[in-house]
């Protein structure tokens, strides 16, 4: 294991592309982000001190933001994609919220409608991607090892492996984590940040960076609001006291309450991004007023 | 637990600008805002600088308070969290400082 920063052999970041099993390391020493010397060999008894004993200290100011270099990297992916106007989102919720359900609920309802794809994050297993892959979505896996964000560097070589079709639809699910995932720019056009209502009602407050970053928020497993405590309006006071402007999206993916409404905000915004025309699908749970709408494309 | 990420970005950086000089102290402002712990910056600082020309080097954090303004009456308010509110009971704020998060000097011997 190297000692600078903990990453092993067994544990460092890799991309796997689940189409042809090609397994890219994603953290090798000579491009890491510490690709410095560290080397192992120089703490012995010999430790040579060749450096002079002087006492004088030489100030360099420096003023450089610490996550210049991955706010470059995003800047690079969000030129690489609006040049192939692709709209790219990120999905960032706590684990167990239902980001991988609510992605398998969307490619089956929005198939022929948009084309997706995924880039996956985990910190370990294939289990999401396989699952997203038995849908026949086009998905590559990062696995981040001990990491627990993907970064601006990541998705450049996910994009790169992906390799997706201008005008279509990326769906970044990152690592399970209301913290971390907050701070790094990806270079997406906006962050979908998912909660369930079996985490309870305060977290905005809990974790405001997320919320504060987020375009939108999604409650999502409405359906189970009858068996647990969670005060919806609370919720939504809380959601207002830290970011007055985001959206909330009501919806059980499971179930397929308020699919229509997250459908439609993914087409406006797709739309919005890159072609014209865009048809909106429906869904069962629509109200009367909003079935003049296009056909829906849903399969039967 | 991005502040592992963090650490080993700094080291990068200060690293690469040293260029080879032994590094022995590091200023980094971290606003009240940054999301940033300064307590774990400096736990893998320690960790990250081991075998680099910054081994040994301390690291000073300078944590600079957070202030915004308030979109409704124009008030300052200062604030400790990401979100707060004005005396005129106004939630949308806007940042003003607090969200640092940067090298601000090293020095080599």
């Amino acid at each position: 294991m190297c000692t600078t920063c903990g990453c092993s052999d067994h544990s460092r970041p890799r991309l796997t592309d689940l189409e042809t099993g090609l397994i890219i390391p994603l953290d090798d020493h000579d491009e890491h982000s510490h690709a410095f010397d560290h080397g192992h060999d120089h703490h012995g008894d010999g430790h040579d001190h060749s450096h002079h004993h002087s006492h004088q200290t030489t100030k360099i100011s420096l003023e450089t933001a610490v996550l210049a270099k991955n706010d470059r990297l995003a800047e690079r992916n969000r030129n690489w994609l609006a040049g192939r106007d692709i709209l790219a989102l990120n999905l960032v919720s706590s684990p167990g919220a239902g980001k991988t359900s609510l992605l398998e609920r969307t490619i089956s309802d929005l198939a022929g409608v948009l084309p997706l794809s995924v880039i996956e994050g985990d910190q370990e297993t294939l289990n999401d991607a396989e699952r997203i892959r038995a849908t026949g979505c086009r998905v590559v896996q990062i696995n981040t090892g001990t990491g627990c964000h993907l970064d601006a560097g990541m998705l450049a070589r996910s994009l790169d492996q992906l390799n997706p079709p201008p005008g279509s639809v990326v769906l970044i699910e990152n690592v399970g984590n209301l913290v971390c995932p907050a701070l790094f720019d990806l270079g997406e056009h906006a962050k979908v940040v998912i909660v369930s209502v079996t985490e309870g009602d305060d977290k905005p407050l809990k974790y405001p960076h997320m919320f504060r970053a987020g375009s939108v928020v999604i409650l999502n497993k409405i359906d189970l609001l009858p068996y647990v405590l969670f005060d919806e309006s609370r919720f939504l006071d809380h959601v207002r006291q830290v970011n007055p402007a985001l959206r909330v999206l009501r919806l059980s993916a499971i179930r397929g309450d308020g699919l229509s409404e997250w459908y439609r905000w993914l087409c406006t915004q797709s739309t919005e991004r890159s072609r014209p025309n865009s048809a909106v699908p429906q869904h069962e749970e629509e109200t009367e007023s909003s079935k003049s709408r296009p056909t829906p494309v849903r399969p039967a | 637990m991005h502040e592992l990420a963090i650490a080993q970005e700094i080291v990068a950086i200060v690293s690469d600008c040293a260029a080879g000089a032994r590094v022995t102290r590091v200023v980094l402002e971290v606003g009240k805002l940054a999301a940033v712990l300064p307590d774990a910056v400096q736990f893998c600082f320690e960790l990250c600088v081991e075998g680099t020309s910054l081994e040994g080097a301390s690291l000073v954090i300078i944590e600079t308070p957070g202030l915004a303004r308030c979109r409704e009456c124009g008030g300052n308010v200062p604030l400790v969290r990401p979100f707060g509110r004005c005396e005129c009971g106004g939630t949308d704020l806007e940042w003003l400082s607090g969200e640092q998060l940067k090298i601000k000097e090293f020095e080599v011997v």
